[in-house]
Formats: C-alpha cells, sequence, structure tokens
C-alpha cells in the first residue's frame, strides 16, 4: 500500500543513534531496498536530541518528505520533535519499562509499541544492545525479514569478535518476537526485498573514494563538521596506495600542507568547511599565482560565523567565487548527487592539473554526510581517466630552458598553461612566489611582464571554457513553460518535486547546474521559458544573482534557510505557488 | 653527480638587494655550502622561504623553491617533504615569519619531527617593513611600534622547541661563517627536524642587537663541555638569559623522524593512468 517508508531512530547524542540508523540502512540496501537517509542533529526545542532517519522504496528515492511511519523513539522528545511528521497509523517503538517512558502518551490514531528494550538487551548480554532490540522489532512491524540484519551486524561488529555479532542477532531476534507475540499490530507496512545489490555511501565518502581514484595521495586538513568524513574516509585507505593524510593543526597550515605536497608533483587535496574556508583564502590566492594544482573541498555547512555547524546551507558560493584579495583565476565545481561526488571529485583532480589552477569543489551538509544508495556500477573504475596535464620530464625540459639555461615554469604561452616540472627532474629547478613574478618564477613589477603573466592566467581559464564541456544535467518536460534551476543537492528533491507536481501541478523543465564557474550558459533556455525559478539553500539568491547575470533575465526566487534541506513535497509546493502567484501578476 | 657539486650550485644568478652588510648574506652562504657539503644538489633539493628581507633568501639561491604567504613556510615544506622523502628539504625565514605570525606552525612542526631543516634567520626585528619589534625583540626595545620599549617578554624559541619535544636545535650566527656552515651541515644530517636559529643581524633598523653586541655576548657551547644529548644541560643553556650561547644545544641521537615512523617511502607523484588497479575494491566496501 505504501510505495515507501519513512523510519527514523531518534534519542540523546550518545545514544548511538547514528549507528544504529546505519545498521538499519545497511540492511535495506542488503535487502535489495533503496535507500535515502537524513540526520537530525540537533533540537528543534533544545541540544541534544538527535535522530537518524531513512527513506526507503524499492525504486530510487532521492529527497526526503515530510512523513514518518515508523518511529523509534528513545527519549519522550523524540516523539514531541517530530509529531508534525508522525501521522494517522504511524509506528512508536519506546521503552515503556524506562522510569522516563513510562508515562509517554501516544498520540491519537497512532500505534505505540512499548517494547522493554534495555531488558531485552539485558538478556541477550547487554543493555547497550537495547537499539538493536528496537531494530528487531523494527523488522516486525514492517515485515522485514530478520535476516537482512544479520549482514548489517557483521559489517557493524565484526571486528569486535563472533560472540558480541551472535548477542547483537539474538538481540534483534528478541525484539521481533516480543513484538510478533505481545501485540496484534497490524500494518500495512511490508519492506519487501529485492535481488538488487546496492552500495551505500554519503557524498564525503565518494569524494575520498573519488579521490583515491583519481590519484590523490597527499591529504591534509583539520577537522570540521560536515567536512571530516572526507579525511576519515581516507585514513587508513589512502595509505594502501602509497600515500598519507595529515592531521593540521589550523587549516593554514592545511591548505599550506597540501600546497607543499602538490609542488612536490602529488595530486593533493583538502577539505573543509566555510570558518575553514575563511582561514585558507590568503593562501588560496597563491595557490592560483603560484599555478599550483590543487582541490580544496567546501562541504557548506550553514553560516556565517559558526553559524550551524550541523545545518545545510549553501550560502558559500559568493566566497567561492570571489573570496581572496585581488583577482583570482579558480574553478568552482558543485556536483548534484552523493554519486556525482566522486565523479566531480576525479574531474576536479584533471582540471586542477591540466590547467594547474585551485578548483573548489563543494558539496552541501545535505548529501555529505547522509547516505544513499547506488547502483556500484555507477562507480565505475575502470572510467577514470588521469590526465595530468603538461607535466616535463627530464627529456622535454630542455624545450622549456631559456637562453641561459634556466627553465621557465611560467612560460606565457598560447593556451597560458606553462610546463610543469616536479622537484627531482634535472635541470628543472625553479623557483615560483606569489609575489608578481615573470616566466622564471622570480619577483617582478615590470609592467609589460605583469600584464603578461595576468593574461596568461585569465587565457588558462579560457582555454578551460573552449575545451572543457560545461553541461549541466537536465529533467522534466524539456518544452514546458516554467523553467526550474538549482545547483547542488537540491536536484534529489526537485527529482522527486516533479513527480508530484505531474499530478496536478505545472509541467516543468528542470536544469540542475553542477558548474558554477566556469558554468553553462543558459540564455536561449531562459529565454525560452515563460517563468524561471532559481532553487537554492540560502536567503540571497546567489545562484539567482549569477543566472540574472548571465542571461539579463529577472528570475523568480525559491530560497529555504532554515537549516533543512528541502523536502520533495515541501519544494513541490514551493514550485505550485510560485507559478500561480507569476501567472497571476503576469 | 653529488661530489662535483660546488656551493655556487646553490646560488642564482639573481643579485641580492639586501641592504650592504645584511647578516642575512652570511647566513644564505652558510646554506649554501653546507646543503652542498652534505652531497645535495639543487635539482632534488626543495627551498621554502617566508616573507620578509630574510625569504628573499628563495630568489638568490637555486634549487626547487616556493616563496609562500607571511608565516606559512614550515607547513609548505612539510607537505614537499612527505610527498617526496627523496627531497632535501630546507625552510627558512625570520623570526616575525617563524615565532609571531607562524608561531603556532612552529611548536607543530617541532613535535611532527619531519626530516628537514629549517634556518630562522633571527635579527630580533622586523626588517621589511622597515623596523618595528619582532618577536624576539627585548622588552626595552625601542622602535616605530614601540616607542617606550615592547611591554612585553621577547619569546625563547629555543626553549619552546625544547619543550615541544624538539629533536635538534642548534644556534649559530651568520658572521662566523665556518661554525655558521658547520652547524646547518649537523642540521641537514640529523635524522629529523633541524631546528636553527641564526643570529642574522639587521644593520639597518637594530641597532641594539649588533655585530659588535653578538661578537661580546658569544659563547660557542664547543668551549664549554656541553653534552647536547643531555636534555637537563641543554635546558639549562637555553633559559640561560646571561649568555648567547653557539653550537647544538640539544641533539636526540634516538630521534625517528615522521616520514619514517608513517611508513613513507620515495615519491607520491607516481600515478596510474587510471584509477588504482584494484580500486573496485572500495566500492565494494559499501555494500
Ligand atoms: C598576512 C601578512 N601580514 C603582514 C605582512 C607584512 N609583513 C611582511 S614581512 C613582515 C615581517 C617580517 O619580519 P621578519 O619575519 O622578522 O623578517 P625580516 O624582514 O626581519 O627578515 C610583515 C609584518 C604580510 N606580508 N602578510
Ligand atoms: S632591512 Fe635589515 S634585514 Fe632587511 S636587508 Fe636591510 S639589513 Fe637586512
Amino acid at each position: 500500500m505504501h510505495e515507501d517508508l519513512n523510519w527514523a531512530i531518534g534519542g540523546e547524542a550518545g545514544d548511538g543513534i547514528d549507528s544504529t540508523g546505519k545498521i538499519f540502512a545497511r540492511a535495506l540496501s542488503r535487502a535489495g531496498r533503496h535507500v535515502y537517509t537524513s540526520k537530525d542533529f540537533a533540537s528543534r526545542i533544545r541540544g541534544g536530541y538527535t535522530a537518524y532517519k531513512i527513506r526507503t522504496s524499492v525504486d530510487r528515492v532521492e529527497s526526503v518528505v515530510d512523513r514518518l511511519d515508523i518511529l523509534i523513539a528513545l527519549t519522550e522528545r523524540t516523539i514531541d520533535e517530530n509529531l508534525d511528521e508522525l501521522h494517522e497509523g504511524s509506528v512508536i517503538i519506546y521503552d515503556g519499562e524506562q522510569t522516563t517512558m513510562q508515562d509517554v502518551e501516544i498520540p491519537e490514531g497512532m500505534i505505540g509499541l512499548p517494547v522493554p528494550l534495555k531488558d531485552l538487551g539485558e538478556e541477550a548480554g547487554g543493555a547497550i544492545m537495547r537499539n538493536v532490540v528496537a531494530l528487531g522489532a523494527a523488522c516486525e512491524v514492517s515485515n522485514f525479514p530478520i535476516e537482512n540484519l544479520d549482514e548489517a551486524l557483521e559489517k557493524r561488529f565484526g571486528d569486535k569478535g563472533q560472540a558480541i555479532v551472535d548477542n547483537n542477532k539474538e538481540a534483534a531476534r528478541l525484539g521481533q518476537e516480543y513484538v510478533r507475540e505481545e501485540f496484534d499490530a497490524e500494518t500495512d507496512y511490508d519492506l519487501e526485498c529485492t535481488d538488487e545489490d546496492y552500495v551505500l555511501l554519503n557524498g564525503d565518502e565518494a569524494i575520498g573514494m573519488g579521490a583515491i581514484a583519481a590519484g590523490c595521495r597527499f591529504y591534509a586538513g583539520y577537522p570540521i563538521t560536515p567536512a571530516t568524513d572526507v579525511m576519515e574516509y581516507l585514513t587508513g585507505r589512502i595509505e594502501e596506495y602509497g600515500g598519507a593524510v595529515v592531521q593540521a593543526e589550523d587549516e593554514l597550515s592545511a591548505i599550506n600542507l597540501a600546497l607543499g605536497g602538490a609542488r612536490a608533483g602529488a595530486r593533493a587535496m583538502t577539505a573543509t568547511s566555510g570558518p575553514g574556508i575563511d582561514l585558507m583564502t590568503e593562501t588560496f590566492g597563491l595557490i592560483a599565482t603560484t599555478e599550483t594544482p590543487l582541490v580544496i573541498a567546501n562541504v557548506m555547512r550553514s553560516g556565517p560565523s559558526t553559524g550551524m555547524p550541523t545545518k545545510q546551507e549553501q550560502g558559500d558560493l559568493e566566497q567561492m567565487l570571489y573570496g581572496g584579495h585581488g583577482e583570482i583565476p579558480r574553478f568552482v565545481l558543485a556536483p548534484t548527487t552523493v554519486a556525482e561526488c566522486f565523479h566531480k571529485t576525479v574531474e576536479a583532480f584533471n582540471l586542477a592539473e591540466k590547467y594547474q589552477i585551485p578548483v573548489y569543489l563543494t558539496a552541501d551538509l545535505a548529501m555529505a554526510v547522509t547516505e544513499q544508495t547506488y547502483d556500484p556500477d555507477e562507480f565505475d573504475m575502470d572510467a577514470v581517466e588521469v590526465d595530468r596535464g603538461k607535466v616535463v620530464d627530464e627529456a622535454e625540459v630542455d624545450e622549456w630552458l631559456d637562453e641561459k639555461g634556466r627553465f621557465r615554469p611560467h612560460a606565457a604561452t598560447e593556451d597560458g598553461i606553462s610546463p610543469r616540472a616536479f622537484p627531482g627532474t634535472i635541470d628543472g629547478a625553479h623557483m615560483t612566489t606569489g609575489l608578481e613574478h615573470d616566466e622564471l618564477g622570480r619577483r617582478t613589477e615590470e609592467e609589460d611582464v605583469r600584464v603578461d603573466q595576468v593574461d596568461k592566467r585569465q587565457r588558462k581559464v579560457e582555454t578551460a571554457q573552449e575545451r572543457e564541456e560545461w553541461d549541466y544535467r537536465e529533467f522534466g518536460d524539456p518544452d514546458a513553460d516554467t523553467l526550474v534551476i538549482s545547483w547542488g543537492s537540491n536536484e534529489g528533491a526537485m527529482r522527486e518535486a516533479i513527480e508530484f507536481l505531474e499530478a496536478d501541478g505545472p509541467d516543468v523543465r528542470f536544469i540542475s547546474v553542477p558548474y558554477i564557474f566556469p558554468r553553462p550558459d543558459l540564455t536561449e533556455e531562459v529565454a525560452a521559458a515563460e517563468e524561471v525559478i532559481v532553487v537554492e539553500c540560502n536567503a540571497t539568491g546567489q545562484f539567482a544573482d549569477l543566472v540574472e547575470h548571465d542571461t539579463l533575465t529577472r528570475v523568480r526566487r525559491v530560497n529555504k534557510y532554515t537549516g533543512v534541506r528541502y523536502k520533495a513535497d515541501e519544494l513541490a509546493e514551493e514550485i505550485r505557488s510560485a507559478v500561480a502567484d507569476m501567472e497571476a501578476t503576469a | 653527480m653529488s661530489s662535483d657539486v660546488r656551493f655556487t650550485d646553490f646560488k642564482s644568478d639573481k643579485q641580492p638587494t639586501w641592504c650592504p652588510g645584511c647578516g642575512d648574506f652570511g647566513t644564505m652562504n652558510g646554506m649554501m655550502k653546507a646543503l652542498a657539503e652534505t652531497g645535495n644538489n639543487p635539482d632534488e633539493t626543495f627551498i621554502v622561504a617566508g616573507i620578509g628581507c630574510s625569504g628573499k633568501i628563495g630568489t638568490y639561491m637555486h634549487s626547487y623553491a616556493l616563496h609562500g604567504v607571511h608565516g606559512r613556510a614550515l607547513p609548505v615544506g612539510i607537505g614537499v617533504k612527505l610527498a617526496n622523502q627523496d627531497l632535501e628539504v630546507m625552510v627558512a625565514g625570520g623570526d616575525g615569519d617563524g615565532y609571531s605570525i607562524g608561531a603556532g606552525h612552529f611548536i607543530h612542526a617541532v613535535r611532527r619531527n619531519v626530516d628537514m631543516t629549517y634556518v630562522v634567520m633571527d635579527n630580533r626585528i622586523y626588517g621589511l617593513t622597515k623596523g618595528q619589534f619582532s618577536p624576539t625583540s627585548r622588552e626595552d626595545f625601542e622602535t616605530s611600534t614601540s616607542p617606550e620599549g615592547t611591554h612585553q617578554q621577547p619569546v625563547n624559541p629555543k626553549a619552546l622547541a625544547l619543550s615541544a619535544g624538539a629533536t635538534f636545535i642548534a644556534q649559530t650566527f651568520s658572521s662566523d661563517s665556518q661554525r655558521h656552515t658547520e652547524l646547518v651541515k649537523q642540521a641537514i644530517e640529523h635524522d629529523g627536524f633541524g631546528f636553527v636559529n641564526v643570529y642574522s643581524p639587521c644593520v639597518t633598523f637594530n641597532d641594539v642587537d649588533t655585530y659588535d653586541y653578538f661578537r661580546d655576548a658569544i659563547v660557542d657551547l664547543d668551549e664549554e663541555d656541553h653534552d647536547p644529548g643531555n636534555f637537563d644541560q641543554a635546558k639549562d643553556k637555553i633559559l640561560d638569559s646571561e649568555k648567547e650561547y653557539i653550537g647544538v644545544l640539544y641533539q636526540d641521537d634516538d630521534s625517528v623522524p615522521y616520514g619514517e615512523r608513517m611508513g613513507l617511502e620515495g615519491s607520491m607523484a607516481d600515478i596510474p593512468d587510471g584509477a588504482p588497479e584494484d580500486a573496485t575494491d572500495l566500492v565494494r566496501e559499501f555494500y
């Protein structure tokens, strides 16, 4: 009856919410179901509350919706926090034996299942397993074969020994049996399994995997939510390929470490979030001026200042486009899905090296730290190509020496791209500096040399604009009057919003833009539409400004800056009312 | 190849623009000699220079080099060395660059103990910005920004280094060419972070910490029966504010550099032209 099921576990920070949620997400994925997860890190009411939410379906799911069907509530507050999303028929699993939960009132029309989670956990070997007892109970409620949990439990607890794994399996079964025997909870929920094999990963992990695939061997970073997962992913893996992760003392150090790694010839990267980008900005200009290839991942969170560190926002677009003093050539890539985080990371490394330029690779919190299922073929390693650009070896160095035999690292070539000699290359020794410099990389303030160097750095960008494809992704009805444009992680919600709108809303052509600079020219697309709407998670409409600038056309802005990502049904409503409003005033 | 390398091979054809008599001339000459005499060659050496008069060194020497932003030379040098263990890496900068704006990196570079050399040209003044006090300036030092003295203690970089777990601390004087060269050589040969603070007088803006002052105040540890392997002796010498010692103040012979602890070898520049052979395993991990 329900096509998709919305499931959540919530409690206090420290209750193991995240890891329990991930176990269930993995079990669903192993059972051949699609999964899209989201996390509530902090309360709408007061601190400490956290939840892991899963939307699952046999079909692809790309977004969250405003509905919760099964809730494991480890605290009473968890119920209060989710009242908006709970509905008639929602099932709430909680530990009725807990003194704090004894008086819980289950809202009218909902089904409360008090399960002695802690006691059953103890029976299985320890109270710590109460969450797994709850997972077992949830399996029963949703008709989900409990065997699917086993593999996920093995993956999670395997390194702790078989006894722990077995105890957890037992705990799940105790939860399942308790519900079966004690309640006659007839629900319509039915988590059907398929033979599909999916992988489950988040955007940060996709970036990390993309980096290794692309040959990144040197990573330096300083922990910051929501970018830390990139560093944690690489740690322990990059070493297998001869690389290293360095945890720096701060972001000033992190980016300079990465710069050093890149100057030594390694594919290098750092990842951070807004506050870290601020600190890195001085060195960002140095990287561009010294023409050093570097990938800087900015996993955006809500700002300014410390802002809302665990909340969604796309507020750093202008920072990445314009941040830094002087005029800094750069590329800005913004993958729109978790899988694209992988592909764009590979692309970012190639672009950085081909054009010897810093590349911002930006993801936003909504896709960076929440897991999603994919067909493993989406991450086709055989398709990965590494293009290192104009690297010269010992034999080729000669072509780039001046009349005095000095290597010219900033040779002002026709396409603007200079030769690159890695340290250790005989006769390639050269310096470079953040001061304006000549072709040899030495300081100069001569007017014509200055102009030559500024022009050649700019020419590289023009070359890239010509040689590379700066495409967009398109969905919906290509002939629709309404054109919706978005960037970053809104793609998923918007694609599902189109499905909602198909029933009774306007037809929509949807363009999802993964390149901020250089970016596709949307002049024709905008001209062909009656109404143009730009959707983004910030208050001012930073991408809308760019579209207006490029197309000289006013656009309608749909913005969200509550700190929570768009939900598909909510976004459909926003589009519907924006179009109605525009038609009324037209 | 190394045997034919002369110290002039490390010299670029750019004429220094330092003031005549600046201590940085002697500091740089010693560094070039030390590099050549330890068997290095410019094509396998990477120099990172800070910002300041001292930082111009990257331009006057010949090697692979980067002249970066103020205070961040150490992280760049560490990045270079970790990404290619086969390179000789030397970082050089001023006392402002290293102990003020870059002080945070200094402590962490010391404790990380990467196998490289850090030469600080300590003139107890900001030279490039024309004579403001620096972190090593004396409390009563009068400058354009401290007309009545600095009202604060000078930093003791050698004490900072010792307390941060340094494995090699030396002090030299730029005009004692032979001794300076010898000590930089020892820093290069040290397995770990070789830290050398060089008294490198600014003849234009510092009329207190002059050549004459240093000549009078300096005591060579070679004449003091000092055991650099003895932490307590090192501590006493480093905290002695009456004298200016030159020589190796402290050296830990058991030092194991960071790269070795991390199991790093060779260069990270060599990568396949596609994903690594077994990269599909990375995807499988997500099942
Ligand atoms: C971020 C930043 N702030 C300030 C400066 C200006 N500045 C350049 S060099 C310098 C101090 C140099 O002193 P020191 O490191 O002791 O080197 P010296 O010139 O004495 O050799 C300052 C403040 C700068 N380049 N960058
Ligand atoms: S100002 Fe001082 S430090 Fe700078 S070059 Fe002149 S003497 Fe040397």
